[in-house]
């Protein structure tokens, strides 16, 4: 198995920021994948499957976060987690059922 | 160490461990767990987040059927976040690594997590630690099952912290092991900081939000002298501390030689100093520091401990043991002074927008013969066997002093009908502590054998605060100019009609304010009995001469600040070793 890291630099756009929400989702798509994921907010650096950690980000819009992923599957991590950023965490209903 | 500002509200210092109360009353233990039992802890913990997880799902479920899934989101947040994997990893680290039984962990890591939140800069989001504290409690809830434990049940010497404490509450805390408490809300007037000045428990309250912060165990000093609680004190500190213990000793020892001497005036005035009590138990303190007797028994206790009325024989034995052991000293009853922040247990008004102007005190009493009754007869079997004086609180119009007389003699007839003993002179008085009490004293005082002035109700109600209400406690000064003139009102004018006045309530036990009352011609003063010794050293020290010119200065001063300062002043002049408590 190949250990890879894959990050991107994502733009936080909601209006709300990173909260409970969001968190939420962030951490449930997180949590589906094996590799690890941290979000990286300037110097800080937190574990992308904990939405404790990542609402203790106080990340609002605007703000541009870099989310890595470490692990077989960290290409479709970040795809998938982009895509939550992406679509300023709207799309619930699909991300339940995935 | 982290050192915190409250509003001290009853004197001393304490040092030792914290238990912490959340506001359903239970209190989180730091228990240690054995080696062996820490895989059964970790299970017991597993357990407890199944039950919440399964709870929080339904709850969602049932949220979502009826107002849509986006209604039920946020308990989708709350499953995320009790499963949440660095949580699950902290607590199982403090289980596994350092022992804590898993209430301590879950109680420390939750706290911990609410108050990074509440540091944020987003408002919204520093709200959200209430959904970290509401998870707390679940997962506690479910831990603790039924062996919460009580506050009566503690048996190591504790410093009890929490949100607010009750009267009631801080009525049952057992002095023996609460060497001391903080609360988060109260202000300087409330009838806890009554209680526990009492109780003589020190206590600092109105600290604000800290209890994030604390965790049960930890080590704290609370300073009820100047108000400040610390947590974590480093060395210095507890020496510090210590060493004031031991100084509030020596001075109190030092005070105990005054006990027999009576409290006069250099220029050979009398002074009466009686005492504040709420138990019959307190009666021991009176007598240690030399009371001249109970200017003020309170006869609340009797309705917030029980769980059911009390009975005649009750309240009888409640105060005849008080009238014996005070042996032949005048002994003041109030009757019942429910209501407002003093709630037992009796059918009292629905909930009150207003409860400091609803129905309590005397108009309770009023309102509910049958149980005023019972309480006057015992009084009046009580006045057979010592000086006992019966005292009717907030009594606002001559109608209210009417009509409590009137049942006051009906009471004595039953009695007289019954072949009872009592004393048919029972000196009656009444309690001066509205505005309008003031404005009309010369009338009340052709009706009353005595009269105390309630300064704390005074005070909030002339000056419009709610002594309770933290935003608006630091505008309840006694000090204000306008109380002094109400004081001078009804002092000059009892003493033109020959009715002694004597003083409960804060004012008359705070040692600043001392040599003005003496000075507007009060010789009565009721204070709480750890208070005798200093009001009396003070009255011994001064002459009525130099509290004479103190009070004309103070009175023609245009704020409580102003009052204040010149008086703490003078208090450091005239009597430079009295312990200042600042």
């Amino acid at each position: 198995m190949t250990e890879k890291t894959v990050s991107k630099v994502v733009t936080i756009n909601n209006e709300q920021g990173l909260h409970l929400r969001p968190a939420e989702l962030i951490a449930r798509m997180a949590n589906q994948f094996e590799s690890n994921v941290e979000l990286i907010k300037d110097s800080e650096r937190v574990d992308g499957k904990s939405i404790i950690n990542i609402v203790t980000l106080g990340a609002t819009k605007g703000t541009q976060l870099r989310i890595e992923a470490s692990g077989a599957d960290a290409e479709q991590a970040i795809a998938a987690l982009a895509e939550l950023f992406d679509n300023e965490f709207l799309d619930t209903e699909t991300a339940e059922q995935t | 160490m982290l050192i915190l500002q409250g509003i001290p509200v009853s004197p001393g210092v304490a040092v030792a461990e914290a238990v912490v109360i959340d506001n359903e009353g239970f209190r989180i233990p730091r228990r240690f767990v054995s080696r062996d039992a820490v895989d059964d802890e970790l299970s017991r913990l597993q357990s407890a987040t199944d039950a919440v997880a399964a709870d929080i799902a339904s709850n969602r479920d049932a949220i979502s059927k009826q107002l849509g899934e986006q209604y039920g989101a946020i308990f989708s947040a709350h499953l995320q976040m009790l499963r949440d994997p660095k949580l699950h990893a902290e607590l199982e680290e403090l289980i596994r690594d350092r022992h804590y039984c898993p209430e301590y962990a879950v109680s420390r890591t939750m706290r911990g997590y609410a108050k990074a939140f509440q540091e944020l800069d987003d408002p919204y989001l520093a709200e959200r630690a209430h959904d970290i504290f509401d998870l707390e409690k679940r997962l506690l809830r479910n831990l603790l099952g039924r062996r919460r434990e009580e506050l009566s049940h503690i048996t190591t010497p504790v410093i009890v912290l929490a949100h607010n404490l009750t009267p009631s509450e801080t009525a049952n805390l057992d002095p023996q092991y609460v060497m001391g408490f903080g609360t988060e809300i109260g202000g300087a007037g409330g009838h806890t900081s009554i209680v526990a000045k009492g109780l003589e428990i020190p206590a600092v309250v109105g600290i604000g939000n800290f209890l994030t912060d604390v965790s049960g165990g930890d080590l704290i000093v609370v300073d009820g002298d100047s108000g400040r609680v610390i947590m974590q004190p480093d060395e210095e500190t507890l020496a510090y501390y210590k060493h004031e213990a031991e100084e509030h000793r020596t001075f109190a020892e030092r005070l105990e030689t005054l006990r027999d001497l009576p409290a006069e005036t250099t220029d050979g005035s009398r002074v009466y100093i009686t005492a504040n009590i709420e138990f019959p138990h307190e009666v021991n303190a009176c007598m240690r520091r030399g009371a001249d007797g109970i200017g003020l028994y309170r006869t609340e206790f009797l309705y917030l401990g029980a769980d059911h009325e009390p009975s005649e024989e009750e309240h009888h034995d409640a105060y005849s043991k008080v009238v014996q052991e005070m042996d032949g000293r005048p002994v003041v009853i109030r009757t019942l002074d429910l209501g407002a922040d003093k709630m037992g247990h009796l059918p009292l008004a629905e909930e009150e927008k207003n409860p400091f102007l609803g129905l309590r005190s005397i108009r309770l009493s009023l309102r509910n013969l049958p149980l005023f009754r019972v309480q006057l007869r015992a009084i009046l079997r009580a006045s057979a066997i010592g000086d006992v004086r019966i005292m009717f609180p907030l009594i606002t119009t001559l109608h209210e002093l009417r009509q409590a007389k009137m049942v006051l003699n009906d009471a004595m007839e039953d009695l007289e009908d019954e072949g009872v003993e009592f004393n048919r002179d029972i000196p009656t008085g009444m309690m001066v502590e509205s505005p309008a009490a003031v404005v009309m004293i010369d009338k009340f005082l052709k009706e009353v054998d005595f009269i105390s002035i309630g300064t704390n109700d005074l005070v909030q109600y002339s000056l419009a605060v709610d002594r309770s209400n933290n935003h608006v406690a630091d505008l309840y000064q006694n000090g204000d100019p306008a109380v002094l003139r109400l004081l001078d009102t009804t002092i000059r004018s009892a003493k033109q009609a020959n009715i002694p006045t004597s003083m409960c309530g804060q004012m008359s036990a705070g040692i600043d304010y001392t040599m003005l009352l003496l000075g507007l011609g009060l010789r009565r003063f009721s204070v709480p009995p750890s208070a005798v010794p200093e009001i009396k050293k003070i009255c011994r020290s001064v002459a009525i001469s130099q509290c004479e010119d103190i009070t004309r200065r103070a009175m023609a001063m245009d704020s409580a600040r102003e009052v204040d300062t010149f008086l703490r002043e003078q208090l450091r002049q005239l009597v430079p070793d009295i312990m200042l408590h600042y």
